[in-house]
Order: structure tokens, then sequence, then C-alpha cells
């Protein structure tokens, strides 16, 4: 599954861990949730960063108190139907004011990317090499954004004002 | 009339050009049809019996005539000529080719029109009283405030995946034409002691397997809040709503578990982190959308015009005014209701001929607007009363002045087993039975006010549970069999009918609803007593015995 970075296709340098797997030495890890909880103090000591697999019907809050540590927040989508994790994301993004790499993972198509940016993803475990390849033009997609997120991007009802007091100048 | 601007038309336009990728990739079989499935779910487009059903978004029932014949050129030009209008103001054509429905889309976004969010898990079209902005006594239009929400949820980036449909119904009158009790969130538009607008706002309705009326979960929500409130309430259900039982995974289910106390607590507290963030809406935003929202520029005209007056010699015409004619706020004007439930043929259709005459008409005498009600009906807003003759004359050349506007024959019905893979059931011939039955105009007159509503399965797309006289099809050992219930309604007062007896064949569904009229007007106290009325006061046991006696 490539990984989309930046809006580019991208290399992963962290190594997924199951709950059992030994520690290795160094290089950058990805934890299970229940394992990150259990073993951080340990994990986050060591050298190489750590990210967090987390599923999505755990409560984001518990993850709070390591946002400041932590490289990478993987949430997960079992299925591209079930949307819990874009409200986890916009919770980590915009009411814990989490700045570290956000990652969608599990079915991940391109028929989200526009979701999953303006809900605060920045990096994409992307099922299918097409979908990868298509993720800046899919990205564009959408000029006209109805809701404000935390991503920044100026809503429909924004721009509308803007137009109108400009407008407002010259007359 | 709400005039899209160049940021709407580019967003439609956007979804459009989605759309059209997504097909391109089905076709070519980028996309199996396990995804495909999702993707054409949040744009209208089901999979039926037959064929490919496409259901168009009319948001909150307002149309204008170009918009019709833009309905009325689909179905010409990718249907077989007619459209069949639902429950929930939407429009559905029964007979579309996959291939050709991204440039079906394209001729409808010249005119505003969408299909976006009209199925699948995700906020359906916002739905409101198909008399707002007419209605007298009305609190304020509540189409500024559906837009709004329509505006909201559409493409939202955290709720188009929730565990189920999400449906909003809007109302700003006492007398709720919007069935906001059987909503996921129904609205009441109200005003506070200040004078300032905000609603009551409900949670939890719905009908399906397990009907429930919607309870109120906050008695007044300020308009600038309103969005955020409504965000709080579906960050909650898509956390903790249940996505393991299709058939549990509604925001009712939800509230009836956690209880209404306890969900509303979680709701507030969420409530709590966002009220005062860039969803709070101020004066201006709303302005600007009242803005462009047109109104007619209204004569001022006599209480009862000599034509009226002249054309009330006419039993036919009287007939007519009497059940399709309703008062308007402003003297001189009337709502007309247009009755799309003709004696013998499927309730809610229309023909591409009728919808582009119904176009002409409306730009003749109802300043080029129409309406859609969630009872399939039709209605123009805004007719000067000294037309209504001359509108009735066109209307019945047109087969659209059948006189049976909330008479028994007005019924409402799902397309059931005829179109339909999940329905068990026939509904469409029920109907058809039904209406030939009561096809005298004077006994249908003599019987009054009576809702019949037939659903071909569980899922009551056809609204059953609240029907005056609910009928719900099922499948019992490879039979159609039909449950019957009485003493339901889906207005203001909402309430679930009571199951009458023990289900009945196919055959015998029209003599049973005789049955029970026959019952009900021996039990009746007085000739204005209504169904509803009698049935409240009785309840359901002496029916019982009168309709099962000889079964």
């Amino acid at each position: 599954m490539p990984l989309v970075n930046g809006g580019k296709i991208a290399g992963d340098s962290f190594v997924k861990l199951a709950v059992d797997t030994p520690l290795p030495e160094g290089g950058d890890i990805l934890v299970p949730a229940e394992r990150f909880i259990g073993e951080a103090d340990a994990l986050l000591k060591r050298a190489g960063k750590v990210g967090v697999i987390w599923p999505n019907n755990r409560d984001i809050a518990e993850l709070v108190p390591y946002l400041g540590k932590i490289a990478v927040v993987a949430l997960v989508f079992p299925t591209f139907r079930d949307g819990r994790a874009y409200s986890q994301a916009r919770l980590l993004r915009e009411r814990y004011n989490y700045r570290g790499e956000l990652r969608a993972t599990g079915q991940v198509l391109r028929d989200q990317f526009v979701f999953m940016l303006r809900a605060g993803f920045d990096s994409f475990d992307v099922k299918k090499q097409a979908d990868a390849e298509a993720f800046m033009q899919t990205a564009k997609r959408y000029s006209v954004f109805y809701q404000p997120t935390g991503d920044g991007r100026i809503t429909a009802l924004h721009r509308r004002m803007q137009l109108r007091h400009s407008e407002g100048v010259g007359t | 009339m709400y005039a899209y601007d160049e940021i709407d038309r580019t967003l439609v336009n956007e979804r459009v050009s989605e759309f059209r990728d997504q097909v391109r990739r089905r076709l070519s079989g980028e996309l199996t049809e396990d995804e495909f499935k999702i993707l054409r779910l949040q744009n209208g487009v089901y999979l039926q019996l037959h064929a490919y059903m496409f259901r168009v978004a009319i948001p909150y029932g307002t149309l204008a005539t170009n918009q019709l014949r833009a309905l009325a050129h689909v179905a010409r030009k990718y249907d077989r000529g007619y459209g069949h209008f639902t429950t929930r103001q939407n429009i559905q054509f029964n007979w579309i080719k996959l291939a050709e429905l991204p440039d079906a889309l394209e001729d409808l976004a010249k005119v505003g029109i969408h299909a976006m969010q009209t199925s699948g898990n995700n906020m359906r079209n916002v739905t409101s009283d198909q008399w707002a902005g007419v209605a007298p006594g009305e609190i304020e239009d509540p189409r500024i405030w559906s837009e709004l929400i329509r505006q909201h949820t559409t493409l939202h980036p955290e709720f188009s995946f929730l565990p189920r449909k999400f449906k909003i119904a809007i109302t700003a009158s006492d007398h709720d034409r919007a069935a906001i009790k059987i909503h996921d969130i129904g609205l009441r538009l109200i005003k506070n002691e200040k004078g300032e607008t905000g609603f009551e706002v409900l949670v939890g309705g719905g009908l399906g397997r397990t009907p429930f009326i919607a309870k109120t979960i906050k008695h007044f929500v300020h308009g600038r809040d309103i969005l955020s409130y409504i965000e709080a309430i579906l960050r909650v259900y898509n956390q903790y709503g249940r996505r393991d039982n299709i058939y549990k995974a509604r925001i009712k289910i939800l509230v009836h578990e956690l209880g209404i106390e306890k969900f509303s607590r979680e709701v507030e507290e969420e409530w709590q982190h966002i009220r005062n963030s860039s969803l709070q809406i101020d004066d201006e935003v709303i302005e600007d959308i009242r803005s462009r929202f047109s109104y007619p520029p209204y004569e001022k005209l006599p209480h009862m015009p000599d034509e009226l007056r002249q054309a009330a010699a006419d039993p036919d015409f009287e007939a007519w005014r009497k059940n399709s004619v309703s008062p308007h706020k402003n003297q001189g004007y009337a709502i007309v209701t247009i009755s799309l439930k003709p004696i013998g043929a499927p309730p809610g259709d229309a023909t591409a001929e009728q919808m582009d005459a119904l176009a002409d008409l409306a730009d003749k005498y109802s300043f080029g607007e129409i309406r859609v009600g969630h009872e399939q009906n039709l209605a123009l807003p805004h007719v000067a009363k000294r037309h209504l003759p001359a509108l009735w004359k066109a209307l019945d050349k047109l087969g659209l002045a059948t006189p049976n506007v909330n008479l028994i024959t007005d019924i409402i019905a799902c397309p059931g087993l005829d179109y339909c893979s999940l329905a068990n059931a026939r509904s469409i011939p029920i109907a058809q039975e039904l209406t030939r039955r009561f096809a005298n105009h004077e006994l249908a007159n003599l019987i009054g006010r009576l809702h019949i509503n037939i659903s071909g399965c569980i899922n009551a797309c056809g609204h059953h549970h609240v029907g005056h006289i609910g009928i719900l099809g099922v499948e019992k050992n490879g039979e159609e069999v039909y449950q019957i219930t009485i003493g339901g309604r889906a207005d203001e007062n909402a309430v679930l009918g009571n199951l009458i007896g023990p289900g009945v064949k196919f055959d015998e569904v029209a003599d049973v609803v005789e049955d029970i009229v026959e019952a009900y007007l021996a039990l009746r106290e007085r000739p204005e007593e209504l169904f509803m009325d009698t049935v409240k006061r009785l309840g359901v046991e002496p029916f019982k015995e009168r309709v099962y006696a000889t079964r």
C-alpha cells in the first residue's frame, strides 16, 4: 500500500509493531494503542520516533497527554463506510491541537481524499496504486466548501461576505 | 425562490464531474461494485428490481419553472416519460441507464438541481413545509434556515459516512406539514421572549422497523447556534451510533438506548466545546441567504373576486376548490394543491407532459413557482383567487384536478414490489384498488379527512405507521400479507397507529378498509367528527369488533 505524504507518494520510515513484537533497538515505530498506553514510558525513551495506531472505537482523549511526544497518529477506516475516524481526526486537530503527522489507514480510496484533508489528515496509506498516483489531482477536485473545519479553507458563507464587502467598497 | 450564485453552481458542477469520474471507473472495472455502491448511493442512485433508480433532491420542496422543465426533460430523454414524487420532497426516475447518469446530472446542474445525498448513510435532503413563506400565521419563512442547513450538510467532511441515513425537517407553523416528529432531527422554528428566532430541537424520530416519535432534546436553541447544535448531535451520533446492525443504526435507537437525558447531556457537553466557534452564524450571513430568496410582487386584490363568485355555481369547480384551495397569507391569493392521485393511478407520478404544462401554468398563475409536499402532491403557492376558475379548467384538461386532496383517495404509497428490490409486497396496486373503491366523490367527501399510507415492506417509505389507516405489506410463507393499523398521524400531534387485527391477504385489503370506513361512519358522533377523532375517542376495539366480526 503506497503512502502519500506531503501530497506525494513517499517512503515510510515507520515499522508497524504488533502487540507482542520485540522492540527494535532503533528506527521509527508504529505501535497499536493498547501497547502504546501500556508501555508509553519505555517506548518514548528509546531512539527513533514513535507513532500510535488508534482504533476508531476508543476515546481519542486518552491520547492527549502524549500528543507532544509522538510523531504519528494513525487512525483507522476498517471499511470506508465507517466514518468514526473523521470525528477523531477533527478532535485531534481542532480541540487538542495535535500538529504531528495524522495518517489515514485502512480502506483509503481516492473518493475520501477531500473529506480526509478537510478533517485534518495529512498522510494516507492508500489502498490502490492508481488512487495514490491520482492524489494531487483528486485533492483539487473541489474549490467550494460549505463547512468550516480546522483546515482553514474559507467557507462559501464567508467568501460571500467578503465579496459583499469588497463590492461595498467600490460603490 | 432561492437563486444559486456562482459559488453554489461551482460546487454542483464539481460534484457532477466527480460522479462522472466515479461512473467511468466503475464501467472500466477500476471500482468494484461494493465500492461503487456507496459512492452512487451518495448521489441518489439505487439499483432496483429492473434498473437503476435515480433520486433527485428538491430541497425544502421549492421548484422554479425552469427546474420543473428540466425534470420533465430528464424524464423524457433518459427515462420513460414520467417521474415519481416521494414523501421526502424528492423525485425519482425508475428506468435510468448508468452510463447516461452523468449527462442527466449535468443537464439538471444547469438549473441548480442535484442529487447529492438523496440516499446513503449521510445527511439527506433537508425538507420543510411545502407552504413555507405563504402559510397564514407562519412565524417566518423556514426555507432561509433550511437553505443554511442544506449548505452546511452538503458534502460534510465529518458526517458523510454515518452509521445510517440522517434526515432533518423544519417547520415554522403551528400546524406541522413537514412531519418533523418522524425525522432524525426535527426543528420547530419559534421566537424567544426577546423576539429572537430559534428552534425547539427534537431528535430520534423515525419509522422503519422500530418506529419512534421524536423527543424534544432542547426547548430553545438560538438561531445563531443552530449549526453548532446540529453538529454536536451528529458528532455524538457518529461516534456512538451502532454500526454492528443496520436495523439498530439510526439515531432513534441510540437515543432510545441511552435515554433522552443521557443523550442530551452528551450533546450538551460536546456543544459547549464548539458553540463559540466559526459555526456561530451572524445576522449578516442570514441576511445574505434571505436576500437570495425572492418573493412575488403581490397586488392588492379583493378577498372575493367576481370570477370566484360566478364559478361557485359550478358544482365541479366547487368540489375541487373546497379540497384543493387553501388560505394564503396575502389577501386575494390562495395556495392551490395539485393532486397527483388520480383515481386508478399510482400515487405521486407525473408525466413529462404534465410537468411541462404545469410549469407553464405556474409561470402564468403562480409567479413561476411550484412546491412539492411530503404527501406526494404538488402545489402552486401564489395564485390570485380571480384566476382560480381558469386554473382549474387548465388543470382538469391535464388530469391534475382530481378533487381529493386530504380525502381517502389521497393515498401515500411507496413504489413497493413493482419497482423496489427491498419490497416484500405490492403497494401501488393496493392504492389503485382503494382509489377505485372510493372513486365516488360524494362518498369520499362524506367520509372527510382520512389519510391512508401504504408501505410494501418494513422500511416504511410509505409512512404506514403514521397513516390514519396504515397498511404494511409483508411476506409470509411466500405470500403477500398486509397488516393494518389505525389512528396514526404525522403532524404536530404525531402518534403511531395501532394494529387492528390479524394480517389479511392482498385481495382482502380493500374490503377491510371499506369495513373500517363503514365502522367509522356508524361510530362517529356527528359528521364533523373526523376519522382520527373517532379513533382517539373510542380506541381500536370497537373498530376491531366490527371489522373482524365476520372474518
